[in-house]
């Protein structure tokens, strides 16, 4: 990520300042871009996580996380999204050695284990809703909504992209601006296992801890 | 931005040689362990109740340190300087926001009366 390729010494052997060593490649300009827009997507997802904690105990008379959770459902999602993290390297790999049979096939294997993600998030909102237990029911359950489905409209925005993606392989080729672009979608996808993190262990796992 | 391109070989201008097979899957190794250990500490109630939170904190920050190394591979050398740097501020942000958050309305509701004290206030 980096000018590795830009000469630091002048032909003279003094050092040349940094705002004389040219520009930098485009691929380490746009992946460092993409990476400041990661973090500040993280800082939105830490105001969620600040909302949850303060109002983790704002029940209003009706469940308490470790009453509704379901850990063995959790457990599935996490390793859905930790899986689809890891082949969706095998196919930033794939894309780079221009293996392209490789390439789909690990495409596909991230895509559905990112829409198994979603299947599960969303059956278990619906079993809330039914039950009665919606975003409206109370301040506990408004920011646990608000966390977890923001997460998942992002999981959701990038299954789309990767379908986009699919498509600019098809018809654009594995030209380097696809490659870049493939790249930047390989760091939103590895963000969003990050931000599960702290969303499976404050959540889930530290609701069950609470009530323990 | 052509005249940008011609100054990068097109492969590895945004991965550097080191993108192996090798760090995704002591990467997914290392993060399987971490996650199978959360959910067993809460499930088996591995350690004394109160310490729980800090055993789950260790985890998880290991576990997304891992992930950062790993999979995103950021790294501390020459190269990485600036996504460090810039990594640090997040971070710097998200714990301002977070802990910042929790002291505030942990104070506000230490000195607040309560709804039905307010009730009482009222009459």
């Amino acid at each position: 990520m980096s000018g590795a390729h830009h000469a630091t010494v002048d032909a003279h052997g003094h050092a040349i300042p940094f705002s004389q060593r040219g520009p930098e490649s485009i691929g380490s300009m746009i992946s460092f871009g993409f990476w400041l827009f990661l973090l500040s997507d993280i800082v939105i997802f830490s105001s969620l996580f600040a909302a949850y904690a303060v109002l983790n105990g704002h029940t209003a008379g009706g469940p308490h996380g470790s009453q509704i959770f379901d850990l063995g459902g959790v457990f599935k999602e996490t390793s859905c999204l930790l899986l689809s993290s890891f082949t969706c390297g095998l196919m930033l790999i794939a894309a780079e050695r221009k293996q392209m049979t490789r390439f789909y096939g690990w495409l596909v294997v991230t895509w559905v284990l990112g829409a198994a993600f979603i299947g599960f998030e969303v059956t278990e909102f619906h079993e809330f809703v039914v039950k009665g237990y919606g975003p409206t029911h109370s301040a506990f359950l408004t920011a646990f909504f608000s966390l977890v489905g923001t997460h998942g409209c992002h999981v959701t925005s990038g299954l789309i992209w990767l379908l986009v993606m699919a498509a600019q392989v098809a018809t654009l080729g594995m030209n380097p601006k696809v490659l870049r672009r493939l790249f930047c979608f390989s760091l939103f996808w590895h963000a969003l296992d990050l931000v599960w993190i702290g969303v499976f262990t404050i959540v889930y796992l530290g609701a069950f801890h609470v009530h323990a | 931005m052509s005249t940008h391109d011609s100054h990068a070989p097109a492969g590895n201008d945004i991965h550097d040689a080191s993108t192996t097979y090798g760090s995704y899957i002591w990467g997914l190794g290392l993060a399987i362990i971490l996650t199978l250990a959360s959910f067993a500490s809460v499930v088996f109630h591995w350690v004394w109740g109160p310490s729980e939170p800090i055993l789950l904190g260790v985890l998880a920050i290991a576990q997304m340190g891992v992930h950062l190394v790993f999979f995103m591979h950021v790294h501390a050398d020459d190269e990485g300087e600036n996504t460090v740097l810039a990594l640090g501020f997040g971070v710097f942000v998200v714990a301002l926001v977070v802990f910042g958050s929790l002291i505030i309305m942990h104070n506000l509701s230490s000195i607040m009366p309560t709804m039905d004290q307010l009730m009482q206030m009222q009459r």
